[in-house]
């Protein structure tokens, strides 16, 4: 029943977010682009070219062990050599949305036998892996090279039009 | 009969005196020992992952609706803002974080550190404050009350880390300004500060502060080379509710690093638990004292009186 109720919640995922996340296991093709905006309240969402990444980086090098491809941490090859492809493969089905909210923290500290207790939440985990990668590969790394800022977002940070010196003074 | 009490007054002056001498010298009071309240939330700011985009500065901004500041929170000349001769950034009545950039020899890119009430647990800020304004609640966070402030600064000498800033702006009502934790509209509620929310790299993580101390001290055994082998504000000044992990020498990003672990308040303890006994012990020593060596004087005038009345009756 559960496990029925959790290939649903994928199902829906997979088909809510346009791509074949377990496109991989079943032979199928693979994104082109991922639509990456679950997170998005000061910027829009990303337009993730997965097929142009999927050039210049191995599946593991995001997707850690899920991919059937063998994780590029010796570390976690501990524990997930023999791994196989999983059904689910999108960041956010390990990464927290809201990893400090009080319930995910009670949950963590309830879960005595957790080994990941200091797991990255979504928002850390795509700005770590990405700009990480960019930084060492030489890619934009600038906010606004990848995210198109709001309005929300020109008010938070005052600036552009919006900018308390005006714009002349923000750059 | 007055012989007895005599004795018995001052038997007991003594005792009363040694008592309070015995619990002075065996530091009865503890400062050190007391590691904040067990449920006590803290921040671990991994400054290893801080890429300076100072959105925890808007975030801030934002949440207690701070002033507008004078460059936009994108705008990455704020780093090289600097005041009296070469000082960087603190915090203000109008900023109560600010992230400042060290160019480090031998590093290729820039640390970035973070500044905040770092919410001690033992707190300098509070200990100074003659009118009860600071608080230190269970969830961790050093509150301050504007409204019973007289503006007098002592906490802004007294804070080992320089955070509390005064509204000089205000003419009539200037008082003490600093980071609150977000204490009323967030922490009390279960939900993380507004800076370690907007946070895009996690640098910051929230947590209980005994957890995050695991959390700190396992990033630095599983990533050798990463972190200096030290978890800033662990145990400094008796531990505070921010720490630091950094992957240099926390000298090199101007943390005092002289402070020692005892907090502050272990300083003057001693003398401020002895003012209640010096109150309650002295008024009742010094009048027994001033009695006796009056006793005789009275008892003559006592004596000088009755021939008078002896006189009058005749």
């Amino acid at each position: 029943m559960a496990d029925l109720k959790r290939t649903k919640i994928a199902l829906m995922f997979f088909l809510a977010v346009g791509v074949g996340s377990g496109a991989a296991a079943l032979g199928m093709d693979l994104p082109e682009t991922v639509l990456l905006n679950s997170l998005s309240r000061y910027y829009d969402g990303v337009s993730f070219d997965h097929a142009l990444h999927e050039q210049v980086a191995d599946c593991a090098s995001c997707h850690h062990h899920t991919t059937g491809m063998p994780s590029q941490d010796p570390d976690c090859m501990r524990c997930h050599a023999g791994a196989a492809e999983m059904g689910v493969v999108a960041c956010r089905d390990c990464h927290a949305a809201e990893p400090f909210s009080a319930g995910y923290l009670k949950a963590k500290k309830a879960d005595t036998h957790r080994y990941h207790t200091d797991q990255l939440g979504l928002k850390g985990a795509y700005h770590q892996s990405c700009l990480g990668c960019h930084q060492a590969m030489g890619a934009p790394i600038g906010c606004l090279d990848c995210h198109q800022r709001n309005q929300a977002g020109d008010e938070l940070f005052r600036a552009g039009a919006l900018s308390s010196a005006g714009p002349a003074a923000s750059r | 009969m007055s012989g007895i009490s005599r004795r018995k007054f001052l038997a007991a002056s003594m005792a009363g005196s040694a008592a309070a001498t015995l619990s002075l010298t065996s530091g009865a009071f503890g400062a050190a020992l007391l590691e904040g309240y067990p449920d006590g939330m803290g921040v671990l700011v991994d400054m290893t992952r801080c890429i300076g985009c100072r959105s925890c500065e808007a975030a801030c901004n934002k949440e207690q609706q701070l002033p507008a500041p004078e460059m936009a929170f994108d705008d990455p000349a704020a780093f090289d803002y600097s005041y009296h001769a070469g000082q960087k950034r603190r915090t203000t009545e109008a900023a109560y974080t600010v992230v400042n950039r060290y160019e480090i020899q031998g590093e290729e890119q820039p640390v970035y550190r973070k500044i905040q009430c770092n919410h001690c647990n033992e707190p300098a800020c509070l200990t100074s404050c003659f009118v009860n304004a600071y608080t230190k609640t269970k969830e961790g966070a050093v509150m301050f009350n504007d409204k019973v402030c007289v503006g007098c600064r002592t906490c802004m000498v007294a804070c080992p880390f320089n955070i509390p800033a005064y509204s000089y702006s205000s003419a009539f009502n200037p008082v003490v300004k600093k980071c609150v934790f977000c204490h009323e509209t967030r922490l009390k509620n279960g939900l993380p500060p507004a800076c370690v929310e907007i946070c895009p790299q996690e640098a910051l993580t929230f947590g209980n502060r005994r957890d995050l101390i695991k959390i700190a001290h396992q990033r630095i055994n599983d990533n050798p080379g990463r972190y200096v082998d030290h978890l800033y504000g662990e145990k400094e000044l008796g531990g505070t509710s921010w720490m630091y992990l950094s992957s240099v020498p926390f000298e090199q990003l101007a943390f005092d690093t002289t402070l020692g672990r005892e907090p502050i308040i272990s300083n003057v303890k001693g003398f401020l638990g002895a003012v209640p006994m010096v109150l309650a012990i002295w008024p009742a020593l010094f009048t027994g004292f001033h009695l006796l060596a009056t006793k005789n004087k009275h008892g003559e005038g006592h004596q000088a009186d009755h021939p008078i009345q002896e006189d009058d009756k005749q």
